[in-house]
């Protein structure tokens, strides 16, 4: 019988997993995670701090599924040619074919030891406890965890602050067209928010700013970004760049080893990227199920997240490049939604955001364009009697 | 089942949706690309987000928020998040109104 080793138990593993199943595969799915509690979202994490977690699927799923799913155990290594993987407790697996779905976790700079983050129910529940009114909760980052914390911060009566080097937020990979609502909306709940501002030490209760400013807390958080857990792959031999390096089919450098979600690194047109999105874990669990059955299709899903903050929401499909043009169209009040195209013309990358869901049907076509890699012109695009729709039955 | 005269076939633009509120409940009512009208529970099983600001694309319905696909002619989940599917509801047009079996 031929039998399948999924490491990793998040939102991609468990898509893998259970989409290998959906197309019928018979052999055995070993599905490994090293947290303890059944497999869960972590979108809420950062956005509600009451719910308890919102499971991927019920146990009995994994059972019905004929999914060996265990809980609260590590990889520590992998033999690529022995085709076996060892668990902490001393436990060797052999597989057939194994999917290294290991994700990320909270990256902390040298002189941040001390500071919380955010990344698992665990780290959510310890900083849910500092979340109180009239708190002082200092955030280091003005990124998509920074900022939907801030936001849970403010809504839990905390005071917060929210430190960023940058000279404005979300500037890695949104629009300034875009952050500039998101700053705007975060200044009016009342987020103190400095910007061009370095930090060159902190701990649980006290940042220190690159002008020698200390500033004091009662809780400290770092969202300054993510690592990829990749070292198994690595000392197993594997390309590793960036995240285990992946084909379009999510083929390692390794016989018989894929890799997919936010460990991975992979082609967007033509360019290496590494993906920490929901939505991409999960497409690209599914496409690992389908290349673990034999199928030899490229991955070729256009990138798309979202954020919540408040009562905004933002969506973004494709990546933009921030060095060049961004067209802004003209849409109603309250909301804003700008497009990028790529040097040949090509729709590639577009951003809403809005109160509740008013942008997501302009952004869901959108991607759909982007997928179809679209020539249009942006004059076209940002033009508000354009039907956008009917641009996707023009073929 | 009582049916209920919930909207004009106008009131709902080709291949798109509405929400379409009655007694407590909330559904989504659509009209297909082929003029076609349909009807759902108004609210996605994954995470209660109103349907009616999804893109309807043929016989399909994508939430706004995670993007979870129904096919909403049999309520089937296509693309998860989404594990439940939907509850259907029959529709019939009368005198250029949509009536649903509720």
């Amino acid at each position: 019988m031929q039998s399948i080793v999924i490491v990793g138990a998040g939102e991609c593993g468990v898509r893998a997993a259970f989409a290998l199943r959906e197309a019928g595969f018979e052999g055995s799915v070993t599905l490994i995670g090293a947290e303890t509690v059944l497999p869960y979202e972590r979108p809420p994490l950062s956005k509600d701090i009451q719910a308890p977690p919102k499971l991927i699927r019920s146990l009995s799923d994994y059972a019905d599924a004929g999914i060996d799913l265990r809980l609260g155990l590590r990889v520590v290594a992998l033999d690529a040619v022995a085709h076996q993987v060892q668990l902490d407790d001393g436990t060797v697996i052999s597989f057939d074919q194994l999917l290294l779905a290991t994700g990320a976790r909270a990256r902390l700079f040298p002189g941040m030891e001390g500071c919380l983050t955010l990344r698992s129910d665990a780290d959510m529940r310890r900083i849910a406890q500092h979340l109180i009114p009239g708190a002082r909760i200092g955030i280091i980052g003005g990124g998509f965890i920074g900022l939907e914390l801030a936001a849970t911060a403010r809504a839990a009566g905390a005071e917060v602050s929210v430190i960023e080097a940058a000279p404005r937020l979300l500037g890695r990979a949104i629009p300034a067209e875009i952050a500039s609502v998101v700053h705007g909306l975060h200044a009016q709940k009342g987020v103190r928010l400095l910007t061009s501002t370095d930090v060159v030490q902190a701990n649980a209760t006290q940042i220190t700013l690159g002008d020698g400013t200390e500033l004091d807390f009662d809780a400290v958080i770092a969202g300054v970004g993510a690592v990829p857990n990749t070292e198994i792959a690595q000392e197993a031999g594997l390309h590793v760049e960036n995240g285990i390096v992946v084909d379009a089919g999510l083929r390692t450098s390794a016989r018989d080893i894929f890799a997919a979600g936010d460990c991975c690194n992979i082609d967007w047109r033509a360019t290496r990227m590494r993906f920490e999105s929901w939505k991409i874990a999960q497409d690209q669990g599914a496409h690992a199920a389908a290349v673990l059955m034999g199928g030899d299709a490229s991955y070729a899903k256009v990138p798309w997240f979202w954020s919540d903050q408040y009562d905004l929401t933002l969506q973004v499909a494709g990546v933009f490049d921030l060095t060049r043009p961004i067209h802004r169209r003209e849409t109603q009040s309250g909301t804003c939604i700008v497009v990028q195209c790529d040097r040949d013309g090509r729709l590639s990358a577009a951003a809403g955001i809005g109160p509740g869901n008013a942008t997501a049907k302009d952004l869901r076509v959108l991607e759909k364009l982007i997928e179809r890699e679209m020539s249009v012109d942006p004059a076209v695009l940002v033009d508000p009697a354009l039907n956008l729709k009917a641009l996707l039955k023009a073929r | 089942m009582p049916w209920i005269n919930a909207c004009s076939t106008d009131d709902i633009d080709a291949e798109d949706v509405i929400r379409f509120d009655h007694e407590g409940r909330t559904f989504a009512i659509y009209r297909n690309h082929e003029d076609a009208y349909f009807c759902t529970d108004g609210l996605c099983t994954h995470e209660e987000i109103h349907l009616c600001d999804g893109l309807v694309v043929e016989n399909t319905i994508e939430c706004p928020k995670h993007a979870s696909i129904f096919n909403f002619a049999d309520g089937e989940v296509e693309t998860p998040p989404a594990c439940e599917n939907l509850a259907t509801y029959p529709t019939k047009v009368e005198g250029g109104r949509v009536l649903i079996e509720i």
